[in-house]
Order: structure tokens, then sequence, then C-alpha cells
């Protein structure tokens, strides 16, 4: 069965340079006529557009779909309705599920179950066996399935040897790694950040130099080695800081922030509410505003939610008893636009945080050599596969933990007004969301 | 700041005015009196069921927190939780939920998780919650006791009652407070009770024992051990858990106890006047040496006397004005 033809009207459509005022004809999967004003033939779908923005759907580096293995918390199913609300058209499922994405078999599975999900579903593959940090993942088998990115995300590969090894190994097949960045030495047993709240709360404290180390240590390890790294949720002025002069020095890095660290801070914490514990944890106000200062820069290249879903029974225990993490994705566009500005934001930066940086980090775009999955990130232009979400910069609304897509509740933002929702999302010519109701 | 934990929880000091303070030190006083009557027992809390839920072992603050309980009337469900929830499988919530579903005005409660109380006062908003020490986060009743203390024996001193005195005999009061500041509730507490009645506090431990932001803190970090020693009113020692003294935080309790144990010889140094505290249990020969703990300068067995009226007062202030919700009620 073929997708009824679809037309989007009178949107800003944003190009990766310029843009203007148009519609978008979508057929069969593709975007077929982009105009001041198309013509569209009858039985279209119009999709009312004004005062939206038009750009390429939304990709997330960083989806933790939690399947196999806690499905109580979430599936590729609930996951992919989670992110096409979100106005993603494509996530990157992380690989720390039970058991970790560390064989072909398992990452086969992810990639056959999210051929029937809401959105294009990547894989992200173990570096290493079971996430532990000793023996490498077959990274060239996953290659020659498609996967793009590896990572041990949960843990960092704390050995430095090991690191160097998997980055030698990878750099000829044209992926990169990806490192979650935490020197266990320094942050174990922590659950926040170290810093006046962890003190006054007799919480042990997770010290930013643990995370800094370690991005000092893998910079100079692709220096060494020539492979391509991307950053995963950097949570310190400092973090950002190296990896930009990295950058300058012409190194082959790319980094992500995740919104909880430039829409939160550590003073959540004290509440001792575990909606706020995540690792890398919540940062000071000072580190927020540098967070938020380099988006609005356009020097950060991706925002990733982290969206990490857990049941209420878990996140039910002691502050540091539960597991860390948060929900991002039906939030993560509406808290980016607020970082950069709310309505007034540089829809360019938005639409290059969001979808175009983070498709290029995962090799997602018309140009890579891809395998299973559309192209993301692309410029609105015809022939393009129709991945595409038409963002309302406007449109307030407040966050009902009892009214996620997402199988969990764990969300820190619940009661919040948010400003800035997807009004529709469409994943290869297909109109999947529109105006908060799965289609 | 609260003024008056009347009616309220007992989760941290942090949050109490100086007069909130008073009046537990007050309302302790006048429960002194009660424990050395013949029939220790007043009928203030009649009718009221307190739970004494330890889900981390103790056996002198329960028995404390329960004897005040007792002598107030109330009936204690005492409840042993000695492993973790997450040993037992079984969320925070889901267990408190179902001790509240006994019928509880007041939980007293033990966690070796910092903020397990605060946590608590949320899931069950009409229930009390007194905190009897959480993780490294506070341990409210230590430090009101604490301040007890110092309050009654300065106020014989000068020959008035702790009451007539209000906080006035700590304007000034150099408090010293030594060991392992950085993992101890009892440390937070006593700064903040301390610190909140006008009284300047000293801290002196190794690097690693401090709290990293030390600097932040309302405190003075002790350069030399042995001056602050000199100059100190009121000397408070902590226990120094044995797992520090491995390597980790400190090369060795032996080099613990020579740089900052109370030994009887660095004991010279101290004023005669200078009180000796400390919270129990102590590890004689290390924190403290057998014969400063048992000089008349310490009143570790006094402070464990007032253990009792300070809890009575604090069970007595949060829970006797609440009442079971009934229907009949207009």
């Amino acid at each position: 069965m073929t997708n009824p033809t679809l037309v989007i009207r009178g949107g800003l459509i944003v190009g990766p340079l310029e843009s203007f005022l148009g519609d978008v004809l979508i057929a069969d999967g593709r975007i077929v006529e982009v105009g001041p004003s198309v013509t569209a033939p009858s039985g279209a779908l119009e999709i009312d557009a004004a005062g939206c923005w038009v750009g390429p759907g939304f990709v997330d580096l960083h989806t933790h779909l939690r399947e196999p293995g806690k499905e109580s918390a979430e599936t590729i199913e609930t996951g992919a309705f989670a992110a096409a609300l979100g106005g993603y058209s494509a996530v990157v499922a992380m690989p720390n599920t039970e058991p970790a994405l560390d064989s072909v078999a398992m990452v086969g599975y992810v990639l056959e179950r999210g051929k029937l999900a809401a959105v294009d579903v990547a894989v992200a593959g173990a570096i290493t066996i079971g996430r532990q940090g000793e023996q490498m993942a077959p990274i060239a088998k996953f290659a020659a399935l498609g996967v793009r990115l590896f990572t041990d995300d949960g843990n960092g590969v704390q050995d430095a040897g090991l690191m160097r090894r998997a980055l030698t190994y990878a750099q000829p097949l044209r992926v990169t790694l990806a490192q979650h960045c935490e020197d266990e030495s320094l942050a174990q047993g922590g659950s926040m950040h170290e810093g006046a709240s962890s003190s006054k709360l007799g919480l042990i404290g997770r010290p930013a130099i643990a995370e800094e180390l370690m991005v000092m240590r893998d910079i100079e390890l692709v220096r060494l080695t020539g492979c391509s790294m991307h950053f995963l949720h950097l949570s310190t002025e400092r973090s950002i800081a190296l990896v930009l002069e990295a950058r300058a020095q012409g190194l082959p890095v790319t980094c992500e922030v995740a919104p909880h660290h430039f829409t939160l801070d550590e003073t959540a914490c004290e509440t001792f509410d575990p909606e706020f514990k995540v690792h890398p944890p919540l940062r000071t106000a000072a580190d927020v505003a540098a967070l938020r200062a380099a988006l609005r820069a356009g020097v950060i290249d991706a925002v990733a939610t982290d969206h990490a879903p857990h049941t209420p029974e878990s996140k039910d225990m002691a502050f540091d008893e539960a597991p860390p993490g948060m929900l991002g994705l039906e939030q993560a566009a509406g808290l980016t636009l607020e970082a950069l500005g709310g309505a007034e934001a540089d829809p360019q930066v938005f639409f290059s945080v969001l979808s175009r940086g983070p498709a290029r980090v995962a090799q997602m775009r018309e140009q890579d050599v891809r395998v299973g999955h559309s192209a993301h990130g692309g410029a609105v232009s015809v022939g393009e596969d129709a991945n595409l979400v038409v963002f309302d910069p406007k449109a307030p609304y407040v966050v009902d933990r009892d009214k996620l897509a997402s199988r969990a509740r764990n969300t820190p933002y619940h009661g919040r007004t948010i400003h800035g929702r997807a009004r529709a999302t469409i994943v290869r010519g297909r109109l999947v969301q529109l105006e908060g109701n799965l289609q | 700041m609260i003024d008056s934990i009347a009616g309220g929880n007992l989760v941290s000091l942090a949050t109490l005015s100086q007069r909130a303070i008073v009046e537990v030190l007050d309302t302790a006083e006048s429960f002194v009196e009660v424990n050395s009557r013949a029939v220790k027992k007043v009928p203030a809390l009649k009718g009221k069921v307190i739970a004494s839920l330890f889900f981390e072992e103790s056996t002198r603050t329960r028995l404390s927190f329960e004897t005040a309980a007792k002598r107030l009337s109330a009936d204690v469900l005492s409840l042993a939780v000695a492993s973790s929830s997450v040993k037992k499988g079984e969320s925070l919530r889901d267990t408190i939920n179902t001790i509240d579903a006994l019928g509880i005005d007041a939980v007293v409660m033990r966690h070796s998780s910092s903020g397990a109380p605060v946590q608590v006062s949320r899931y069950v908003p009409h229930v009390r919650v007194i905190n009897a020490g959480d993780g490294q986060h506070q341990h409210p009743t230590q430090g009101l006791l604490d301040a007890f203390t110092v309050r009654q024996v300065l106020a014989a001193r000068a020959g008035t009652s702790g009451r007539e005195s209000g906080s006035e005999l700590f304007a000034g009061l150099n408090v010293l407070i030594v060991g392992d500041i950085r993992h101890s509730r009892v440390a937070r507490s006593d700064i903040e009770v301390y610190t909140r009645l006008g009284a300047h506090v000293t801290v002196a431990a190794p690097g690693t024992l401090l709290p990293p932001d030390i600097a932040q803190w309302p405190v003075t970090v002790a350069t030399d051990f042995d001056e602050a020693l000199a100059t100190a009113d009121v000397v408070g020692l902590l226990r120094l858990q044995k797992e520090r003294g491995s390597g980790a935080f400190v090369p060795s309790l032996g080099e613990f106890t020579s740089t900052f144990g109370l030994t009887s010889r660095r004991a010279e140094l101290l004023r005669p006047e200078t009180i000796i505290m400390h919270p129990g249990p102590m590890n004689r020969g290390v924190e403290i040496d057998s014969q400063v703990a048992d000089s008349s300068a310490a009143v570790i067995e006094q402070q464990v006397r007032n253990g009792v009226p300070v809890r009575m007062a604090v069970l007595y202030l949060t829970t006797a004005g609440t009442t079971l919700e009934s229907g009949s009620n207009d």
C-alpha cells in the first residue's frame, strides 16, 4: 500500500543556508516539489504549517530503547513513538541492552525490529564484549551491517591501551567511536555532581574532572590514531572547550550535548528526587550557561537526548540506589529551542543541532554509504527521502508524565511549560504524528 | 528557614531557624524531669502510633528513640529492616506504603542512603517523618542533643538554666569538630546547629576527610590541630569508620591517631574547662584515648542520657498535634 500524497502548506522551509516561506509536496516517500505554492493532486493530505518551521526530521544520536532485556521500561516500538512525537525521523539505539548489542545476532535483532518502528532505527554497536572494557566486539562485522557508531555508553572504555587499539582497528573502517567520558576511578560510587550541593546533601560526587580527564585522554588518542571520535553528552564548560580546541587543530572530533545538561543544574538534586539522577550528572549553573552559549554560537555538532527510560519502581529507590537516566525524546526539541532563544532562535542552528549535525555524525545523510535506512538531515529539496518535521516554535504545552508515549514515566520536566513542539513528523513520506497524535 | 518543627517533619537541621532549635532545646529541658521520676511516663502521645524503621542497624539511636516514644505513652511499631531496600527487591515507596497501611502517625527512620527520609516524606505526606540518620546527610537529633548537652553544662557553670539562657551561652563559643567531616552526617548536623546558635565552628581533619568544597562551608579549617585544641571551648570527635583507615582515605588508622587522634598527650593542650564530646560508638585508641574518654572533661554519657529528652521533645513537637483523618470532624 502506498502512502497518500502529502502537502505541507505555508511553513518556513529551513534549508541549510537559507529559509523561505513555501510548500512541500511529498509522494512515494520522496520530496517531489518545493516552492512558494505547489499544486497538490486531489486527495492529497494537507498539513497546515502556518507559523511553523519545516525542516529535516530530527535525528537522535543517543536513544536507549531498552529492547532487548528491559521491555518493562521501553520497547523499540514505544521508544520510536516517543521519537515521532518529539519530531524525530531517526534514532540511534544505544547498545547497553541486556544482553548488550555486542554480537551480530543482537545488532541484527534490533535492526530488524527497528524496520517495523515508526521512525528509522540505526544501531550503535558496543566497542567491547558486554561493554566490559576488556575484549573488542566484532566492529568490522557490525560495520558491514551498516553500523557507523560504536560505544560502550553507560561505561566509558577505562583502559587507555584498549581504547587505543579499538581506535586503530576502527580507523580504516570509516566508522566513529563514541565515548561516555567518565573516569570511574574518579566517579565510582558517586550519584551526582561533586560540588556544593553534593557536599551539603552528603551524596558522593562524580566530579567534573572525571569527565574532562577522559576527554583529554581520548583527544590525544585521536591525535595518535586518526580515527574519528564522537564525544557523548558533554556536560562541562571545560569539556566543550577541549573538544573545540581539538577540532580547531583539525582533529576528527565531534560532540553532543543533552537537553538536561543545558536545562537543569546540580541544585535540582537537592530534592533527593531520583528523577534528577543521571550520568554524567547535572552540573553547575555556570556549566549550564556555558553549554547554552556554545549551542547558540553554533559550535556544537548535535543535541542528543540520552533518552533513558526506567520503570517507576526502579526510580522509587533511595537516590544513591536508583539507576541513572531520564527521558528526553518528547521534550528535547522544545528545550533546545528554549536554549537557543525561543521563537527568536536561528532556525538554521536549530535544525543543525537537531538534524543535520547528528545525521552527519551518524553517517545517515544522502551522500553517506547507508545500509537499511533512508537519508536524514537533508536540505528539504526535490528528490530527497521525505524525512521531515513541521515544528511550531510557539506552541506552549505542559509536560505530563502520564501522557508520554514512552512506556516509562521518568521525566524530570513533569509540570514544566515548554514552548515549541513538533506539529507533524513525516518518516519516509508517511505521516507518523500529527498534533501530538500518532497516526 | 522554619521557625518551629511543631506539626512538621524533622529531616534536616539545615532549614531550622535559631528559634526552632531553641524551641526543641527548651521543650527537651522540660522532659528531663520526667526521666528522673519514679514513674517515667507522661500521656502526651497517648494513642499515637510511631513506627521505628531502621534500614541501617543501630542499637543506641533506636533504643533512645523507642524509649522516648514510650515515655510519651505512644505505641511503638518496631520494624527492623536491616537490609537495604534494593537487596529486599522492594522499592522504598512500597516499603513505606505498607507500613503506612498499618496506621501510623509518625515514622522514625534511619537509612544508609542520604535523603531517604526526604523521599519518604513525599511518599506519605500525612505521616510525620523524623530522621534518625540518613547516609552522610544529616543526623538532626544528634546535633540537637549535642547542643542541648553543651547548653546544659554551660548553664550549670553559669548558675542558670538552659531555658533562661536561650542561645546566649553559644555566642562566641569555639567549637572544634575533629575527624571524618566528609563522610559524617553528625558533622553536618552539628555544624548547622552550632553555627545557627551563634558559635564559631572550626574543623580539623586530613585533607581527604574534608569535603572538597569545605572553603564554602561556614567553618574555619584548622591549620594547626594542636593550636586549635588550645583555644577550643568544645571538642567534638567523630567516629572514624575503620574502612577509611585501610589506605584509601588515610594511610592507616595509626597515622590518623598520631595526627588527628585526641591522645592523652594531646589532651594536655586543652584548657581545664573544655568540654569533650563524642556521638558514639567510640573507637577507643583511634580517635580518642581511653583515658581521655573516661576523664571528667568528657560528657559522652551525658550526651547519651540527653538523647531521650531531646527525642521526646522532637516526637512531641512533630507528632502531638496531628490527628488521623476521620470523617466525623466538622
